[in-house]
């Protein structure tokens, strides 16, 4: 029998439903598997007491024909959700020992559903990065290197501890969450799939906020299957996020290998990017050329604001952020460092609790709300984002679903990027969803000259995250899948 | 626009983040490029555009106005560095 960590989620749910294995020996599986990838750094705890328990209740439901739709299948979470009683710190040293007494919904709906608890997952600190440099914790590594090379790669950010888990088999699926890009673009660094729903989609209650108008969770998963098996558990209406949409959570799996004949797959001028690498490009125009084979319809169209989506979310996110973690005061929760009276204790925990990029973007969004300065950043930021949100309104009179690189390029290497803004561009194609609301999924689309996984994204309109999923797997079954060579 | 030494240090004591004298220099240089970088939105014309406030056309959820939740200041407390009788303690505030 292949490696139990060798199988998809559908195909260990199918082995589970017929007793070939039990989920306690598959969570086992696991548990062993993550100890010997520790290189990785893809895990900031792992709860090795917790993922047994669980998996001996989901075995009990097992033998009782109760099993949910995830069943015994163990799962990574990413350290920004919140896990009742478990290390929830978004990867920063503010948050040191905090275990929050209360469950994330969307970790709730998983639980509901049988999954199991692997561990917390390693990220950017407060989602803040594209590299997963920038965590207390350390760097996450990708399990992928360049062709005949040792050299450690990044595993995009900021979810970077979930995609790098996925890909190198420690745990079934992962859940992530995405500002800019922070699910696609590391799912496009390591060959696995990410999708970012429509804002709404998922509840954000429990989620550690970074810009609260933009953040939406997803999960990272092997295929695209194991993507739609994934979000149809983790999306849902709650009453503790007002901002989450009440709208029927349909089955996302159904739609696995319908055919696209008849779509219309939009191709948007703008995305062509002055240097971007000629191979990334080639692959774009590849997958419209699959598309097109099996029977879209692939129509040029123009999104004129595409390049003001990232410095408007620059100026956004770092506002919504700054207000956001001002809870991080040293009094409720997490670090304390003492100071002369209370306002140099603040200065003092905010100053040995936050790293450099969110202190950067703190001050960034501090700045432009500060008297004087809101119209002149702020509020044309927001304007700009109307603009960039009709042009996708006008895209869906012409089309069903847009296609675009994931990345403008594929992993790089730790301390490669230095400069901030530098590093900003890694969401250059990703941004616009959020800005717009829309959902996005990262598709792994081939191999680089240097045997890296390119990434490609398929845009939606708002709710039609199953038409993501249709192309999403139409792409699958013409790329093929990647996978990681195991050196760990 | 850019922003000079005396706006860093005024920025970071409106952030409540200590920045050391020898960190200021740095940060300028860091703010300024990315504000240099975000002025090309300068170039876009706003005329008669409405700021987006709602990327979801949905009318906002309204509740009644009633307690739901509470009575465990334990667990509110629990993860606090200081805490004494279930309220937070901090340094004297009030002379």
């Amino acid at each position: 029998m292949t490696s139990l960590t060798s199988l998809t989620i559908a195909a260990a749910r199918d082995g589970l439903k017929k007793k070939a294995f039990s989920a306690r020996e598959l969570t086992d599986a696991y548990l062993d598997a993550m100890a010997k990838a520790r290189v990785l750094n893809a895990y900031v705890v792992e709860t090795p007491e917790q993922a047994r328990a669980m998996a001996d209740a989901s075995d009990a439901r097992i033998a009782k024909s109760e099993a949910g739709a995830l069943e015994g299948i163990p799962l990574g979470i990413k350290d920004l959700f919140a896990t009742k009683g478990v290390h929830t710190q978004a990867a920063s040293h503010v948050l040191d020992g905090f275990k929050p007494p209360y469950e994330s919904t969307v970790t709730s709906n998983l639980w509901r559903d049988g999954a199991v608890m692997l561990g917390k997952l390693n990220m950017d600190e407060f989602a803040m990065g594209s590299s997963n440099e920038t965590s207390y914790y350390g760097n996450v590594i990708n399990p992928w290197r360049r062709r005949n090379s040792n050299a450690a790669l990044v595993p995009g950010g900021s979810s970077g501890g979930s995609a790098s888990a996925v890909a190198a088999h420690i745990c079934a699926g992962a859940t992530a969450t995405d500002t800019g890009g922070s699910i696609r673009q590391p799912a496009a660094f390591t060959g696995t799939v990410g999708i970012k729903p429509t804002y709404g989609r998922c509840s954000r209650w429990g989620v550690v906020a970074f810009a609260s108008s933009l953040d939406q969770a997803g999960p990272i998963a092997r295929d695209v299957r194991d993507a739609a098996i994934l979000l149809k558990s983790m999306a849902s209406v709650d009453a503790k996020d007002t901002t989450s949409v009440d709208h029927p959570v349909p089955d996302y799996e159904a739609v696995i290998g319908k055919p696209i004949k008849g779509l219309r797959v939009g191709i948007p001028r703008e995305y062509r990017v002055d240097g971007t690498p000629a191979e990334i490009d080639a692959l774009w125009d590849k997958a419209a050329k699959w598309l097109k084979e099996q029977g879209a319809e692939i129509v040029e169209i123009s999104l004129p604001h595409t390049k003001y989506a990232l410095p408007a979310y620059y100026i956004v996110a770092p506002a919504e952020a700054s207000s956001n973690l001002a809870r991080y005061d040293g009094v409720r929760y997490g670090l304390r460092v003492p100071g002369d009276d209370i306002v140099s204790m603040y200065e003092n925990t905010r100053a040995a609790g936050f790293g450099r990029e969110v202190q950067r973007r703190v001050m960034i969004g501090t700045y432009v709300l500060s008297a004087g300065y809101y119209d002149a950043y702020y509020v044309r930021a927001q304007k700009v984002r109307t603009l960039i949100k009709q042009d996708f309104d006008k895209a869906w009179d012409k089309v069903d679903v847009v296609l675009t690189p994931a990345t403008p390029s594929p992993a790089f290497a730790p301390g490669e990027i230095t400069d901030p803004v530098q590093m900003y561009l890694n969401d250059i194609f990703t941004v616009t969803v959020n800005m717009a609301g829309l959902p996005g999924i990262s598709v792994p689309g081939g191999l680089s000259e240097q045997g890296l996984p390119m990434g490609l994204q398929l845009i939606g309109k708002p709710f039609d995250e199953a038409t993501l999923f249709q192309v999403g797997y139409a792409i699958e079954e013409a790329a093929g899948k990647f996978e990681a060579p195991k050196w760990w | 626009m850019s922003v000079d030494q005396k706006t860093v240090r005024r920025i970071a004591h409106l952030a409540r983040i200590k920045v050391s004298e020898e960190d200021v220099p740095r940060l300028e240089g860091e703010l300024n490029s990315i504000l240099h970088w975000i002025e090309q939105l300068n170039e876009v014309d706003v005329q008669g555009v409405e700021p987006l406030t709602s990327v979801v056309a949905m009318e906002m959820k309204k509740r009644q106005d009633v307690v739901t939740d509470g009575h465990y200041p334990t667990d509110v407390t629990k993860n606090a560095p200081a805490s004494e009788d279930e309220f937070f303690m901090v340094p004297k505030v009030v002379e």
